[in-house]
């Protein structure tokens, strides 16, 4: 199935009838290992990780720091520095992405993969005008277009962001547009090529909350009309309760929990998952005390052995130092799983 | 006092308190504390090259300083032979390392003096630069207003006035003039040389310690100082100017090995220190070039070493440039 | 409100902050605090909420006389602290303090921790063992006392947090200004710092003027809340009363974009959209701020600017049609 030469992958660009089907996997991580070589030593930043991804699916990716959430995905968009070591599988709709060379990368990223950054003030270059880079991302992928006709492409796609006055808005530098408005902007980039994957890398963390509300909204109708596939990293619940189908919780570059979002805030298992639910303050009822995890998200120079967790875990024992946990289903559904040995009970509290 | 006492007492027996001592340990806290100091040393060991001249520099500023532990003569002590005549233009060899001069003086041993009011010149022109440069950047950079103004205009009409011009303008002023003779000292002595420079090295120093400032006192722990009341004296010593230590490092180590290289310059056209006082890399340069007919050889000794010195401080500046990184010092 | 017969231990009023725009000759400003007004008892914990430009930041720093006020009051413990001079401050530097937002940069990185605790302390001259003082200032916050001599990059953001508040409390004030003070911290440790701000609060009898954005745990720790948008209070009240009955047609947006963790709660919620975004502070709208965005908005609401004031729901709101029920979906302004 999987022919890699880089002549087919140019060549499936063009083809119409590339979009995948519905339900058809589009991503699939095996085992990604992404180590980075710092003056202090190495630093493992994923550790053993899996992940699948379908077609027409958002699939939230939950994680505080060190959890190794974004480096997952800019691993596999071949976006991470020279000092990262990378081993394991990452295979797009059948072909393997490790170990591309970068040109070939180039080719996927931006048409097949797309990516949106925290950000759009850094990620928008600053002495551009915005339809110019809009253009320069279309003609880098269909070199068959001319200016004007990418120009064009480009007004329609701030209009269908939601921008107003797209042809004047087009004109414009990143630093005219509000940091909504910039973050629209680099939707209209990202959906420029009409990709398969988009992964959203915290994409309203940076923005008010009434701003936030209408970024969501405008990617969830993306995401609809197109069906593409949406992996969503954040480390907002609400924002994940909001968006994903999905959810997959990382801890300290592993994968914790794998469920749907209604298994996960209803009936999640392992403790990690339960204790973030735990400790976020509601904004309905004042609540008493708040419960915090105690400890903090161990340093990736030095994780701690076996479970990761372990050290914060109130279920924790013996074992838990020794073998890291298997990443298996639970309660006889495979689309539920957690590395956990001691998982807290199905009718524990929950928010 | 005592209320905090009790209270803290009884926070501590929490769970939550002793955790986090708990996850103090997993963070990887060494045993001794991480001073910024022992971080960049840390750093500075890894740049090969800095440390090679490192050890250079240390061995030649040894010699120079501890000149009469390597050589049994004076730098003016004529070497006579047996018979009583003068041992002149001796090429290099045993005895005699660098050969003897027009007069029968021991070259080598003139290179170690030389190099010891060189680098005299040097460090002092340096650190008397630095220290006025960092006061008038950070006044600048931290009051901001007028007087930021002022003193930036001052640096701008010291940075544009011709240097070596300028330099050896002010050498001869001494001479005639009594104001020169007590503001810099008596003509083409060492202080007043080393005072002349130092006058036209404090505005790059200047000019980095403002920029940093200003970034720096919009930070939250400069707010924080000021409002736990701080003086703006105490803000400017204790939090600011610590925090640009790196910068001034490297720029004294720069500046070290620029007011050597201009002091030889200085001396080699005649306007350095007087020859006749004491000798000096560049005085030494200037006098083996009239006998190169005679000894080229004299030229070598003076020459590298002062290329030698020069290279590396500037060496050693680089390493100390990246063991000083403010980004991964400060914030 | 709070009845109390002494005064209260911080009364704002009528607080104006104008910066100048360069290039503007002076005339241009930037209005980003305009009018401003509210107490906090001793005690007491004021939530301070807006988005960004409204201006709640700016309230934070000039209540601190860290900003000079372009105008207006504010009364700590009775005294008005504009306009005196640094000298005539300083007591005051002693009873009401800050806790920043950037564990990261809120620390001198060339201090160790011990001097960074010590030094309020140290400018106020106060006798006594410094050093006993210190280690009981860590054991306070949930940290190792024996930690003192460490460097801030040794520690975790949270741990850092808790460094800056004990830098807080050291001088036992009466007040803190907490300027989003668990906005930078993880999730699950932000639930611990908070839980360490009321146990202060409790046993030393603080009073805080909560400034952030997540509404959440505003919610959590506030006594009293005040809606901020575009330099003004729109909405001030009980915490409980403004949350569950917002009366202001912002507050209600505000509450409605909040994504609650709550999967068949968020799809099914109908969400109040604001359109656009917020106007610019250099030049306002007249009458009422929100009207460019507001689907309430009337021909009174550009001409007559609504009082901040008591309109029958137990909450002072500053809207000419307070406590219209919020309309649904995309609510476009008329």
């Amino acid at each position: 199935m999987a022919d890699t030469s880089l002549a087919n992958l140019l060549q499936s660009s063009e083809s119409a009838d590339t979009r995948p089907a519905l339900g058809e996997r589009v991503l699939e991580i095996r085992d990604l290992n992404v180590t980075f070589k710092t003056e202090d030593g190495p630093v493992y930043a994923v550790r053993g990780f899996d992940l699948d991804l379908d077609a027409g699916e958002v699939l939230g990716i939950v994680g505080e720091s060190g959890s190794g959430k974004s480096v997952t995905m800019l691993a596999v968009l071949g976006l991470l520095p020279r000092t990262a070591q990378i081993t394991g599988s990452v295979k797009f709709r059948g072909e393997e992405l490790i170990g591309r060379k970068p040109k070939e990368l180039q080719a996927i990223r931006g048409e097949k993969i797309a990516m949106i950054f925290q950000d759009p003030l850094t990620a928008l270059n600053p002495v551009i005008r915005v339809g110019k880079q809009i253009t320069e991302a279309l003609r880098a992928h269909h070199t068959d277009l001319d200016q004007r006709e990418a120009m064009g492409r480009a007004v329609e796609l701030l209009d269908s962001v939601g921008i107003p006055r797209p042809e004047v808005r087009v004109m414009q530098y990143p630093h005219e547009f509000s940091g909504g408005m910039r973050q629209r902007a680099m939707i209209a980039m990202m959906l420029a090529n009409d990709p398969q994957v988009i992964v959203a890398d915290e994409p309203t963390t940076a923005l008010d909350v009434t701003i936030q509300s209408q970024i969501l909204e405008l990617l969830k109708s993306v995401q609809e009309r197109t069906r593409t596939a949406v992996a969503f990293i954040t480390h907002d619940l609400g924002v994940i309760a909001h968006v994903a189908d999905r959810v997959q919780v990382m801890y300290a570059g592993r994968a914790a929990e794998l469920s749907s979002a209604d298994v996960l805030f209803h009936r999640s298992r392992h403790p990690y998952t339960r204790g973030l639910l735990a400790s976020l303050p509601s904004l309905t009822g004042r609540t008493g005390r708040l419960l915090p995890i105690v400890g903090a998200p161990p340093s990736m120079l030095n994780p701690p052995p076996g479970c990761a967790f372990h050290p914060r875990c109130p279920n924790a024992q013996g074992k838990c130092a020794g073998e890291q946990p298997p990443f298996d289903p639970i309660d006889g559904d495979p689309k539920h799983r957690i590395a956990c040995y001691f998982p807290v009970s199905a009718d524990g509290p929950q928010t | 006092m005592t209320d905090i006492r009790e209270t803290a007492a009884v926070v501590a027996t929490e769970p939550g308190a002793t955790a986090d001592a708990v996850s103090t340990a997993a963070l990887g806290m060494g045993v001794k504390p991480l001073t910024p100091t022992k971080l960049a040393w840390r750093r500075f060991r890894r740049h090969k090259l800095a440390m090679a001249s490192a050890v250079i520099l240390l061995v030649i500023v040894v010699m120079c300083t501890f000149a009469p532990l390597f050589t049994k003569y004076s730098w003016n002590t004529l070497i006579r032979n047996p018979s009583g005549g003068l041992e002149r233009f001796l090429h290099p060899q045993h005895g005699h390392w660098l050969g003897t001069d027009e007069l029968g003086k021991d070259w080598y041993t003139n290179v170690l003096y030389g190099g010891r009011v060189s680098l005299e010149v040097g460090v002092m022109a340096a650190l008397a630069s630095t220290f006025v440069g960092t006061i008038i950047g950070v006044a600048a950079g931290y009051y901001g207003g007028w007087l930021d103004n002022l003193l930036m205009r001052i640096t701008d009409l010291f940075l544009a006035i011709p240097l070596i011009v300028s330099l050896i303008l002010l050498t001869g002023l001494p001479a005639n003039e009594p104001w020169a003779r007590t503001l810099f000292g008596p003509s083409q002595s060492v202080r007043s040389v080393t005072t002349i420079i130092a006058l036209f090295f404090w505005m790059p120093v200047a000019r980095i310690l403002r920029g940093l400032v200003l970034s720096l006192k919009e930070k939250e722990f400069v707010e924080a100082a000021r409002a736990a009341g701080a003086s703006d004296g105490r803000i400017m010593f204790r939090h600011l100017i610590p925090n640009c230590t790196g910068q001034i490092i490297i720029n004294t180590t720069l500046s070290v090995a620029a007011a050597v290289l201009l002091e030889g310059a200085l001396s080699y056209l005649g306007f350095g220190v007087d020859p006749v006082k004491t000798p000096t890399w560049g005085n030494l340069l200037a006098h083996a070039q009239g006998q190169t007919q005679l000894l080229p050889a004299l030229t070598y000794g003076p020459g590298i070493a002062l290329v030698l010195t020069v290279l590396c401080v500037n060496f050693v500046g680089d390493g100390l440039r990246d063991a000083l990184d403010p980004k991964q010092l400060s914030v | 409100m709070t009845t109390v017969e002494a005064p209260p231990t911080l009364a704002v009023s009528d607080l104006v902050k104008h910066f100048p725009v360069r290039g503007g000759g002076g005339k241009v400003v930037v209005q980003a605090v305009s009018g401003v007004s509210f107490q906090i008892g001793a005690g007491r914990t004021l939530g301070l909420v807006g988005e960004s430009g409204s201006g709640k930041s700016t309230v934070g720093r000039c209540v601190l006389q860290l900003l000079e006020p372009t105008a207006g009051t504010v009364e700590f413990e009775g005294k008005n602290l504009v306009g005196l001079s640094n000298r005539e401050l300083r007591p005051y530097r002693k009873r009401i303090q800050i806790v920043f937002q950037d564990p990261y940069a809120s620390l001198d990185p060339r201090m160790t921790v011990r001097a960074i605790i010590a030094e309020p302390l140290i400018v106020h001259r106060i006798k006594g063992d410094r050093e006993e003082r210190v280690r009981d200032l860590l054991a306070l916050v949930g940290l190792n006392p024996e930690h003192g001599n460490r460097y801030p990059h040794e520690f975790s953001g949270g741990q850092r947090q808790r460094i800056g508040i004990a830098r807080a409390i050291a001088l036992e004030p009466a007040m803190i200004v907490l300027d989003e003070p668990v906005s930078a911290l993880d999730v699950s440790i932000q639930a611990g710092v908070v839980n360490l701000l009321e146990d202060l609060q409790d046993r030393l009898g603080l009073a805080y003027l909560f400034i952030a954005h997540d509404l959440s745990v505003v919610r959590h720790i506030s006594d009293e809340i005040a809606v901020m948008y575009l330099g003004k209070i729109v909405e001030y009240g009980e915490a409980e009363k403004v949350y569950e009955h917002p009366q202001h047609p912002y507050t209600q947006a505000l509450l409605s974009a909040v994504p609650v963790p709550e999967p068949s709660l968020e799809r099914g919620r109908s969400r109040i959209m604001l359109q656009g975004d917020p106007p610019s502070p250099v030049d306002p709208p007249s009458g009422c701020r929100f009207r460019t965005r507001c689907w309430l908005a009337q021909d009174i609401c550009a001409q007559e600017e609504p009082e901040l004031k008591d309109r029958g729901a137990g909450t002072e709101v500053a809207c000419h049609f307070a406590g219209t029920k919020p309309a649904g979906f995309d609510a476009k302004p008329s």
